[in-house]
């Protein structure tokens, strides 16, 4: 565009030069452009030739020619219109492009054909010609003289050009040196002219005329410069070939001589400077910037940038684009699109939300290929049946039934029907309007307000009145006025009214007027409707005096308020006045200025006084006219109110009139009315969007009434959201049509069945109906009038009535849903369910950490995918909604109860798996709970809650003695509540405790640990030639089951077993069971040993014992062998089986079940009663008689792993008819260490077949646990316990090494503490004075004497606890610990100098033992039988000492040898015993953990004979169970004897008393053989008693006259300590 | 209806222990075992087993393949404790050693049809690198005391494993009157096409 425009200018300005001569710097301003250069001369170019040539033309030829060569530029834009017209001319005849071409082409034919026709001269033909053509070439001379054009051209312009440069420069010569044909030009114009432009040179050349005068271009040439330059662009630039021609023609035009030289002109490469290039690019090139755009050029100016997002509006995260990305893109965006519709509001680039997911919407696929194909697989799901559940109500557990709303839809009448005939729509409108006049009626707003208004006027009156009024003058007046202003109201309200009133009566009447016109009219009737208007008479003087004095009153009123309005107004006026007096003076001052203005400017008066103009002089207000008043008054009256003495006018509507029949009607009418009776209509009732039912269809009624009175019963299941009723109509036999919908409201949850009004709703429809009867239609226009104006359009309308409410149950109870969960509290429940999960996450219960949380995350408020979390939070947080007046934990709970907490607390079945998960012990291992709770049987929670509810309860029947009861109870609950307490740490697993790994070789410890040692193993041979004992494989107890694990018990030998006394001999020596004292001792078997060798003849069979091993009631027995020291070597298993088929380590570690060893002498007896058949046969009973027995513990070998060594068999210290025989042995100089000790000793090896892991490590992880529950010890202290228990183990690590230990409540407590001297009974003291020796000794039997229970039973294998000594005594349980303690602190009251030492023993492992120190010796004492041991004693079951524990201080053994034998004892000696407290840490005086002193109450002896009758009569009875084939015969007289026998043996102590004994019973029973024993226990509980009896086998006689004896005593010692002895006897009458 | 209510159900599951991979070693074998609840009990076929020694075929995919059969009848009255099969693999070391090469575990399929598993296998790692050397040396590598405690969640925090392996697994699932105890485990379970789903009313 531009360049055309350009181009016109310059031809315009072209004319002008021609004109003027003027004007060529304006042009060169206008030519500096590149290419409107290049236009311009492409023109130009063709005349500058002619203009050389063409003196005629041109009117200075000489400086044209020096224009041409000193200014080109100029001369050129000059001179190109001058060429110009013949084109422009050419143009305007409408040739196209093409046409102009093929006249050229035309022409340079006709040239060149001429050229070489003619050897003359033609000059007029030719030159225009040449004028064409050089025309060309010139111009591109004068583009080659510009770099910047050529570039566009090709290499052939470029050729062509530079050849035609030459020859310009040497045509131009020669023009300027010989001026050849100066003649002859204008006939060559002319003759060119003539040859090309001959169709209309006249209007060409009266065009340029206008031109040249309008040197505004006008669009006519503007188009013209458009036409102009396509024509000569194509000529330029297409015919080269044309250019070439010419070129030719001209040099023969010439005659020139063509040389090749003329035509190559050698010239240097062009070359543009880096910089000029750059130039041009930076013309043509845009290199957008990477430079951030500053805000206010992205936005129109001074608008600030607005952040949506800072508004609160919703943008979505916006991709992610690098910053530089954005630059370039907005830089580019300003410079090309100047427009900035690119930018948002905020000034950046409008971007929509970023639509990548942050997670991938795939699944991942799984690497195995061949699992595609099962993913692709087709499944077949069956289609589930949707079982309506009544989940979504209201929790139906408290509610009876479901919930009843009843709907009861009485009718319908329509308002409005196409049906209407118009005599039904006036009747509709009457109808209303009268019911509009009842309601009225009924309210009587008007009189109200008349009275009202006496009422305030009369309170004026008496206001005004000043003698009654002493208040002061200002309230009254106020209170006057407010009256006053009220009263003014009050009338206008009541005016309004009245007219209002007055208004409904004229309508009324009017209408009816209406309808009876109608009726006439069309002569019938369609409707009952009949209105009376009843007059009553009124007092017509009454009346009138009212209504005048309502007048007046009126009028007086209206008169004061008047004037008071005018008194206000005059003050307004005056001070008006007052202004525009003082401003008219100003403008009169003013004007006279003006004046004289005025006359100068006249025509300024208009627009002067204008603002002048606004006061205009106040008119003072006029005082009210009293007779213009009373007659507004008046008329106001007139219109309102009724007039005086005119009756009162009472419409009363009737359906009285009557229905004029069809056959009188005309026949429009009648199709109505068969139209309205084949209508039919019917009501669905829709409840939450779903039809529930509908009523049945009735006919539509001539009166357009319909009436269902039905009742619709709903039985809602949810909360109702909706009801509705639609209705709908039926025509004929066709289609129903929906007529239209009533909402309902749900009704209150106060309103129910039988107290509900009937509510009319209305509806209307906005069908359009158009009827070809009388009928009105609905939504058509029709009119009453006869001519159609007037018209009116109705729409069916109508109303139902009917009443919505809650039905009342059967017991008189609403069924209405429960507050709480109406509307908001349920459904809402529902929707908060959805919010949560909407953001994929469940549980989130507390709705403040959501919230926090939302505002932490900046979770965008107006995103719509966090819309309904958003909501819920508001509501949460806000809590203006719903504010639930109860706290939920599990708000979100409720969802899920699919059944109520009573009823699943009910089930059985849940129960037992709950009390299973907790691992209660009655159901820790019940197995296969059934499914169903029917097949649960009730008792399996019999035992359970009994015990729960004996908790409390103490239970003396089981336990006989009401302490013990109380005892058990209260360890039973200590082991509860440790139990508890280590449920948790129970659950804490070691690695140890998962994986087996190999410990580090420890290159310092000894043994096997060294790397080099075990590198050496690696060589070893697979199969040694002497194999090495290899430890056994430990199974954990985990997946054991029953007969998997078996004890196995190797009896190898016994010593000194008692041996059969003869029957004759009547006095024997007693053997000692246990050796009293050393000192006395010593002296004892030489004097009894002849005896004893005298009665046996050698070779005589003094025993034959065998070994009876029972476990868990399971009996195994050795064969039987010969003499007092047996060799039996055998092997005994016996099977095991845990508790309640439980396994697990905790389980057997309480496992209470003892090994019982007996050891019995197998007697034969000769039962053939006659001699002679003593060759034939042997008839021979075999009876045996219990010797003595060892007790293993079960607990001791689970731990022990194996228990290996020779124990001491404990025999009864009165064993009738046996007699040690250990004089003769030392006679023999058999074996003189083992002559040193009494009794007998069997030696066993016991294990477990396979070996269990012991549950050692949860111990040890416990006592870790435990430190770190919380001890009132020094932090010094405990660090310093530990390290040197770390040392110590570093050096001994089998030794045990105790310096702290857990108290009976879980506390750390170091264990000096324990040891203080206590008080042992008064009575034990007082029992030997004299001998200390002896003191001791009973002390120790005390102390024996309180039953044995080992922690590990007692608290199921968690842990070991000490307790203090009056816990111990109080509970009278406790483990060698106890015992030993105890037992100590008696030394140390005693004034001895006693330890405790920590060691390991036979049987029972690791133990405590107590160490005394009399003058010489030391003493080991086992605090658990009472017996004391010399240090050098080989049969002491203390078989090595770890540390000694003294009240002040703990030594560790540091010697060689931890063997009782082979150490010193002297704790003084630093090299051989470790102290903990030394110099470097010195004894800090540690307070005791054990109480000041021991309290003893002394035992109910009466309690105690009590127990000691009970216990009798149970054994009796057990033994008589344990017998079911046989009679058991109880000998009184033998029982008698033996219960008499029994405080001997327990004053003595078992000793002593032997021989005495037997000689009494002897003498008694002389003529039965006896066998029997005295048992002697501890009393614990009836059960161990029960079980040491059955053990002794005495019931297992089966001799038919056998009788049996049993007496029980029970000796008590003070604190309830019980020594029991049973003695249990068999006889058999000798005959 | 009581009466004839079935009181257990049975699930029956007969497969194998198809094939593993274990890119490192050779010569395996492997033992299985099955842990389930209080509420089960077997009630035919082998609840352990012990499989013989397999090298690695020769061709690319270097499979060990055992095709060691599985086929166990479990009959239980609650879903809770329901079976896993529990996998350990062992192999000799460089020195001969048999050494473990994995444990791994998986709930039998709940729903009845054909279905394979492949399970990854792990070993426990030693405590210290000089342990892992050692034991690596002598041949005693880290082991479970129990492989059975890969079935359970209880104490797993304590050790640290490496994974080695996937072992293949094949189940046949049947089971019986799980619909009729109201478990309903899946799709292809063609009971009770006539039968009603259980009255509200039935205990459960």
């Amino acid at each position: 565009m531009n360049p055309k425009e350009e181009k016109v200018k310059i031809i315009t300005e072209e004319f002008d030069e021609n004109d003027e001569d003027t004007g060529v710097g304006s042009q060169k301003k206008t030519s500096k452009m590149a290419r409107q250069k290049r236009k311009k001369r492409l023109p130009a170019a063709g005349p500058e030739e002619m203009v050389s040539e063409n003196p005629h033309l041109g009117n200075q030829p000489e400086p044209l020619q020096e224009d041409s060569d000193t200014r080109p530029l100029s001369m050129t834009t000059r001179r190109g219109p001058r060429s110009l017209p013949p084109i422009p001319s050419a143009s305007r005849t409408g040739f196209a492009e093409f046409s102009m071409r093929e006249r050229m082409r035309e022409k340079l034919q006709a040239a060149r054909s001429k050229a070489e026709s003619t050897l003359l001269q033609e000059i007029p033909t030719p030159r225009p010609r040449r004028l064409q053509s050089p025309g060309e070439k010139e111009l591109e001379t004068e583009f080659g003289a510009e770099p910047g054009e050529e570039a566009q051209k090709t290499q052939q312009e470029d050729d062509s050009q530079s050849r035609s440069r030459v020859k310009f420069r040497d045509s131009v010569r020669k023009i300027k040196t010989k001026p050849p044909v100066p003649p002859g030009f204008p006939s060559a114009e002319e003759a060119y002219n003539f040859f090309t432009f001959n169709f209309d040179p006249e209007p060409e050349e009266s065009e340029e005329k206008p031109k040249a005068k309008n040197r505004d271009g006008t669009t006519q040439e503007e188009e013209e410069g458009e036409e102009e330059e396509p024509p000569v662009q194509g000529i330029h630039k297409t015919d080269e070939q044309l250019l070439i021609s010419a070129t030719e023609a001209e040099a023969f035009l010439w005659g020139l001589d063509h040389a090749a030289a003329d035509f190559v002109a050698v010239r240097p490469a062009d070359y543009e400077s880096a910089h000029v290039r750059l130039q041009m690019e930076k013309e043509l090139l845009f290199v957008p910037s990477r430079l951030t755009v500053p805000t206010y050029k992205k936005l129109p100016e001074n608008v600030q940038p607005r952040y949506l997002e800072d508004e609160g509006l919703y943008i979505g995260t916006r991709p992610d684009v690098p910053r530089t990305c954005q630059n370039i893109m907005e830089n580019r965006l300003l410079t090309q699109e100047p427009g900035r519709r690119w930018f948002g509001d905020d000034g950046r680039i409008v971007a929509l939300p970023n639509p990548i997911k942050p997670f991938p919407s795939r699944p991942p696929v799984l690497t195995q290929e061949q699992d595609f194909r099962a993913e692709l697989e087709t499944l077949y799901k069956k289609a589930v049946k949707y079982v309506h559940r009544s989940q979504h109500m209201i929790g139906s557990g408290d509610s009876p039934g479901n919930f009843q709303l009843d709907i009861d839809i009485s009718g319908l009448i329509f308002t409005h029907h196409p049906c209407f005939s118009r005599e039904h729509v006036l009747a509709a409108k009457l109808a209303q309007l009268y019911d509009q006049y009842l309601a009225r009626h009924q309210r009587n707003k008007a009189k109200f307000l008349t009275d009202k208004l006496q009422a305030l006027r009369n309170a004026v009156q008496t206001g005004l009145n000043p003698a009654k009024t002493h208040k002061s003058l200002d309230t009254t007046q106020k209170t006057i006025n407010e009256y006053k202003s009220e009263i003014r109201q009050t009338r206008k309200l009541r005016d309004a009214e009245q007219e209002k009133d007055r208004m409904l009566l004229k309508t009324i009447i009017k209408v009816w007027k209406e309808m009876k016109s109608l009726r006439e009219f069309q002569r019938f009737t369609n409707t009952p409707l009949k209105l009376v208007l009843r007059k009553e008479k009124v007092d017509q003087k009454a009346d009138e005096e009212a209504y005048e004095a309502e007048i007046q009153a009126e009028i007086s009123e209206l008169l004061e308020e008047h004037m008071e309005e005018h008194e206000q107004k005059m003050e307004a006026y005056r001070a008006a006045y007052q202004q525009w007096k003082a401003w008219k003076k100003a403008q009169r001052a003013k004007k006279k200025k003006k004046k004289q203005a005025v006359e100068e400017h006249p025509e300024e008066e208009m627009g002067e006084p204008y603002p002048e103009e606004d006061l205009v002089k106040p008119v003072p207000p006029e005082p009210t006219d009293r007779a213009l008043m009373e007659h507004q008054v008046r008329e106001r009256a007139a219109r309102s109110r009724r007039r005086p003495g005119e009756p009162l006018l009472v419409p009363e509507l009737s359906l009285a009139g009557s229905v004029t029949p069809n056959e009188q009607c005309p026949r429009v009418e009648v199709l109505r009315r068969e139209d309205v009776k084949r209508r039919s209509i019917y009501l669905k009732v829709i409840f939450n969007d779903k039809e529930v039912s509908r009523t049945d269809s009735r006919p539509l009624g001539a009166d357009f009434r319909v009436h269902f009175g039905q009742i619709f019963n709903l039985q809602i299941f949810n909360w109702p959201e909706s009801l509705t009723l639609q209705v709908y109509e039926t025509v004929g036999h066709s289609g129903t049509t929906l007529l239209a919908e009533v909402f309902l409201p749900i009704p209150e949850t106060t309103i129910v069945t039988g107290r509900a009004p009937i509510e009319e709703v209305e509806f209307s429809s906005n069908q359009h109906v158009t009827l070809d009867h009388e009928g009105v239609g609905s939504g058509m226009p029709f009119s009453f009038e006869a001519d159609g104006s007037n018209q009116l359009i109705l729409m069916t309308s109508g109303k139902v009535s009917n009443s919505v409410a809650w039905a009342i149950g059967e017991n008189g109870i609403p069924l209405i849903p429960p507050l709480s969960q109406q509307n908001i509290g349920f459904r809402s429940a529902l929707k908060r369910a959805d919010a949560i999960s909407s953001i994929g996450t469940s549980g989130l219960t507390d709705l403040k950490k959501l919230a926090k949380w939302a505002a932490e995350s900046k979770l965008d408020p107006n995103d719509p995918n966090n819309a309904p979390l958003m909501q819920l939070i508001s509501v949460a947080t806000s809590g203006e909604s719903y504010v639930p007046d109860f706290f939920r934990l599990e708000q979100l709970q409720q969802e899920f109860n699919f059944v109520s907490d009573e009823e699943l607390n009910r089930s059985k079945r849940f129960r037992l798996l709950c009390l299973r998960s907790q691992e209660v012990p009655e159901f820790r291992n019940y197995k296969q709970i059934p499914a169903y709770d029917r097949e649960i049987m009730e008792k399996v929670f019999q035992d359970y809650e009994k015990r729960l509810r004996d908790r409390n309860v103490i239970e003396t029947k089981d336990h006989i003695d009401p302490h013990r009861a109380m005892v058990a109870k209260y360890l039973q609950q200590v082991r509860e509540s440790v139990i508890n307490r280590f449920l948790i740490a129970k659950h804490h697993f070691l690695l140890s405790d998962l994986i087996v790994e190999e410990e580090v070789p420890n290159i310092s410890s000894e043994g096997s640990g060294i790397l080099g040692l075990s590198l050496f193993k690696l060589a070893e041979q697979k199969r040694p030639l002497r194999p090495r004992r290899k430890g056994r494989k430990k199974v954990t107890a985990q997946n054991l089951s029953d007969g998997d694990i078996k004890v196995l018990v190797n009896i190898i030998r016994a010593y000194d077993i008692p041996v059969r006394k003869p029957t004759a001999s009547k006095f024997q020596q007693p053997s000692r069971s246990s050796r009293t004292f050393s000192e006395k001792h010593a002296a004892s078997p030489t004097t009894h040993s002849p005896t004893h060798s005298a009665d046996y003849p050698l070779g005589q069979v003094l025993v034959r014992p065998f070994v009876e091993v029972s476990f868990q009631r399971t009996i195994c027995h050795t064969t039987t062998a010969e003499g007092p020291n047996p060799s039996w070597n055998e092997e005994l298993e016996l099977p095991f089986r845990a508790p309640n088929g439980d396994y697990s380590t905790s389980s057997l570690q309480s496992v209470k079940d003892d090994v019982f060893i007996n050891i019995f002498d197998e007697v034969l007896y000769d039962v053939l009663e006659d001699d002679r058949e003593r060759g034939s046969g042997i008839h021979t009973r075999i009876e045996r008689h219990w010797l003595g027995c060892v007790k293993i513990p079960f607990s001791t070998i689970y731990f022990q792993a194996k228990i290996d060594g020779t124990f001491k068999i404990d025999i009864p210290p009165v064993l009738l008819g046996y007699s040690k025989e250990r004089s003769m042995i030392i006679e023999r100089g058999f074996d003189s260490v083992r002559s040193l000790s009494e009794g007998s000793y069997i030696t066993l090896f016991i294990t477990m077949e396979p070996q269990l892991v012991p549950g050692e490590s949860v111990r040890e992880k416990m006592s870790d646990v435990l430190k770190k529950f919380d001890s009132q010890e020094d932090e010094k202290l405990l660090q310093a316990t530990e390290k040197f228990q770390a040392e110590c183990a570093l050096k001994f690590p089998h030794r045990q090494c105790l310096t702290t230990v857990t108290d009976i409540s879980g506390k750390t407590v170091f264990i000096t503490r324990y040891l203080k001297p206590l008080n042992p009974p008064q009575e034990l003291l007082e029992a030997c004075p004299n001998n200390p020796q002896a003191t001791a000794e009973l002390v120790a039997r005390y102390v024996s004497l309180i039953p044995f229970l080992p922690d590990t039973v007692s608290f199921a294998g968690i842990c070991d606890l000490w307790s203090t000594s009056d816990q111990f005594l109080d509970l009278l349980a406790g483990d060698e610990e106890e015992h030993a303690v105890l037992l100590c602190n008696y030394f140390l009251s005693l004034g001895k100098k006693a330890w405790l030492v920590m060691g390991s023993a036979i049987p029972e492992g690791p133990t405590a033992y107590v160490l005394t120190r009399e003058q010489s010796h030391y003493l080991i004492w086992n605090p658990c039988s009472g017996h004391f041991y010399g240090q050098f004693d080989t049969f002491c079951p203390l078989k090595s000492v770890g540390c000694l524990i003294g009240p002040d201080n703990i030594w560790f053994n540091i010697q060689r040898h931890d063997s009782p034998l082979r150490i010193n004892f002297d704790v003084t000696k630093p090299k051989l015993w470790k102290s903990f407290f030394s110099r470097n840490l010195l004894y800090p005086g540690l307070s005791s953990v054990q109480p000041e002193e021991l309290i003893y109450q002394r035992t109910d002896k009466a309690a105690a004979a009590e127990l000691q009758d009970r216990i009798e009569k149970i054994l009796k009875e057990k033994i008589m169970d344990w017998r079911p084939r046989h009679l058991t015969r109880w000998n009184r007289y033998c029982t008698s004897a033996l219960r008499h026998f029994l405080p001997l043996l327990e004053r003595s102590r078992g000793e002593d008393v032997e021989d005495d004994h037997r000689g009494e019973l002897l003498k008694q029973l002389g003529d039965y053989r006896f066998s029997g024993f005295p048992l002697h226990m501890p009393y614990s509980e009836l059960k161990p008693l029960i079980e040491a009896v059955y053990s002794t086998g005495v019931h297992n006689i089966d001799v038919p006259n056998v009788e049996f004896a049993l007496a029980v005593y029970i000796h008590p010692y003070p604190k309830n300590v019980l020594s029991v002895w049973i003695y249990v006897a068999s006889l058999i009458r000798n005959r | 209806m009581a009466a004839a209510g079935p009181s257990v159900f049975l699930l029956m599951v007969n497969g194998q222990v198809e094939s593993a991979q274990f890119p490192e070693y050779d010569d395996l074998y492997c033992k299985y075992c099955f842990v389930y609840g209080q509420d089960w009990a077997p009630t035919a076929g082998l609840e352990e087993g012990i499989s013989q020694i397999t090298s690695k075929s020769q061709d690319v995919r270097q499979a060990l393949v055992w095709n060691f059969p599985i086929d166990v009848t479990f009959k239980s009255t609650n879903p809770y404790g329901w079976p896993q099969i529990v996998l350990s693999v062992y192999g000799p070391d460089v020195f001969g050693n048999d050494v473990v090469r994995g444990y791994g575990a998986v709930h039998l399929p709940f729903s009845p049809g054909r279905h394979k598993r492949t399970i990854p296998m792990f070993v426990p790692e030693s405590t210290s690198k000089l342990q892992k050397f050692t034991s690596w040396f002598m041949g005693r590598r880290p082991e479970y005391t129990d492989p059975k405690v890969v079935a359970q969640g209880e104490g797993r925090e304590v050790t640290r494993v490496r994974s080695q392996g996937f072992v293949t697994l094949l189940f046949n699932v049947v089971t019986k009157d799980m619909r009729k105890l109201g478990y309903d485990t899946g799709p292809s379970d063609t009971q009770g096409v006539s039968g009603p789903s259980p009255p509200p009313g039935l205990p459960l």
